[in-house]
């Protein structure tokens, strides 16, 4: 009751700002609308919009992970976070009061996204449905580093971090945008050691109706989330213990 | 009787030791003024009574309960006003109150009960319904206030709660502060002199993490050999010891 308590009040926190409705939504919109634009102008098939949406909805959770940062971090520059910690809230109610209220929010961030994408040409299918629930893991990844940048830095930082290197990291690295292998080397490397592509190649496989690539993808994420999971609630109840 | 009790309570940061063997004595029902130039260790003493530092050795029980044994029993019976406003700046007034009912478990019957109790209180009924965030620094102190005592704590620590106000705001809020006493025992921390030895019963005087006095205002004076509490302070301060 406590957590969903903290929870409403951070869903609150989130929604109540505009910028986080603009950047958040407005943005992988906006993406969506001008790779479509542009596909429909070029010979050859680039942006398909069945490739598109399913790689733009998981560039759009790279928000998340900001938003989450940011909040943490205004509660605790704030010392709205140290007046929670002399109050009956536990660690557990903290850390699922912070990651709850926004698991909802990329479900329904994505959910737009495919809306969004059938006028624009995509091809409508029960996968969508697929779609959406895969897109849990990739959410909790993104919200959990936004928990774990937001426990160690500062608000200034993580609008760096989580908002300029992550959002580009998730964009370049998750071959939303174009075909990894046509870059190669190390990059490709690179890009197959992270989530971000993996993400990626899930969704487009959940939403095609491929099984068993979706799963091979997922396994990945999977790992990833669970391993930044354990290090955002480790990080942010040790921070907790001592407030400097 | 003792409400709040320190035996040689240490806090080291690295090499800066920012309260150093603190023995102090806060009976219950008193308003107890931590006085202090900047990096006295006030705060730091604040954030180990209420649980959120650990003390380096030492030990300090609050209530009857060691903020190192027992920091959950610790946290029931206190309210705290951080030195920030730390108020949910996009939620309004209403909201921010209920918020703090909510996490204390509180009925929707003793919620509405409590905020129409801390709006009249606080004299609230006019911002009820503003983002907590728009609100002025007096009446963001207000706020702040008004949140720490929704659990009806035994002892309430206030952190520099007049910090950058206006001299109207500040004694609205000495009002409010005074109206507290008798109700809990309050620990205030502070650097301004007149609102030490006005709102206090007693005033603990630190300086580079140390007790340097304790005592009434008056008696501070008279130890000091001056007339005034500014005086009384500087000299106390100079000396380290009197």
């Amino acid at each position: 009751m406590r957590m969903l308590t903290f929870a409403k009040r951070n869903a609150k926190e989130l929604l109540r700002d505009p910028l986080n409705i603009l950047f958040g939504l407005g943005f992988p919109l906006v993406l969506l609308l001008l790779f479509s634009v542009l596909q429909s102008n070029i010979p050859v098939a680039v942006f398909e919009i069945d490739t598109l949406t399913p790689g733009m909805s998981v560039f759009g959770l790279s928000f998340m992970s900001l938003f989450s940062a940011t909040l943490i971090s205004k509660d605790r520059e704030s010392a709205f976070l140290q007046r929670l910690y002399t109050t009956p809230l536990t660690g557990i109610d903290f850390i699922f009061g912070y990651m709850l209220p926004l698991i909802p929010m990329a479900l329904m961030q994505t959910v737009i996204c495919y809306l969004f994408a059938i006028p624009l040409g995509l091809t409508l299918s029960v996968n969508i449905i697929y779609a959406v629930i895969g897109i849990i893991p990739m959410a909790v990844f993104n919200i959990s580093l936004g928990l774990l940048c937001g426990s160690i830095f500062g608000v200034k930082q993580v609008g760096g971090i989580c908002g300029a290197l992550l959002t580009n990291l998730s964009a370049w690295l998750s071959g939303v945008w174009f075909d990894l292998s046509l870059a190669g080397g190390i990059f490709e490397k690179i890009a197959s050691f992270l989530p971000f592509f993996h993400a990626a190649q899930a969704e487009k496989a959940l939403f095609s109706g491929n099984a068993e690539d979706a799963v091979s993808h997922l396994i990945p994420v999977f790992g990833y989330s669970i391993f930044i999971t354990a290090a955002a609630v480790i990080c942010f109840l040790k921070r907790g213990k001592d407030f400097k | 009787m003792y409400v709040i009790k320190t035996e040689g309570l240490v806090k080291q940061y690295k090499t800066l030791t920012a309260v150093d063997k603190l023995d102090l004595e806060i009976r219950q029902g008193e308003l107890f003024s931590l006085l202090g130039v900047n990096g006295a260790g006030k705060t730091t003493t604040i954030k180990m009574l209420t649980g959120l530092v650990k003390p380096t050795c030492g030990d300090a029980t609050v209530g009857g309960c060691s903020v190192i044994t027992q920091p959950e029993k610790v946290k029931r019976l206190i309210g705290v006003s951080p030195q920030e406003t730390a108020v949910a700046p996009k939620l309004s007034v209403k909201e921010n109150l209920e918020l703090i009912c909510g996490i204390h478990g509180f009925s929707k019957e003793k919620t509405r009960a409590k905020i129409g109790e801390l709006s009249e209180k606080f004299s609230l009924g006019t911002v009820l319904s503003e983002k907590a965030g728009k609100l002025s620094g007096g009446w963001q102190r207000r706020v702040s206030i008004a949140m720490a005592l929704i659990s009806e704590p035994e002892i309430l620590f206030l952190d520099e709660p007049t910090l950058g106000l206006d001299v109207i705001a500040r004694h609205e809020l000495w009002d409010i502060i005074r109206s507290l006493k008798g109700k809990a025992t309050v620990v205030l921390t502070t650097h301004y002199m007149e609102e030490a030895e006005a709102l206090s019963d007693r005033i603990g005087i630190m300086k580079n993490g140390r007790l340097c006095a304790v005592g009434t205002a008056q008696e501070l004076k008279k130890k000091a050999g001056t007339d005034d509490f500014e005086s009384a302070f500087v000299a106390i301060v100079r000396e380290g010891e009197i």
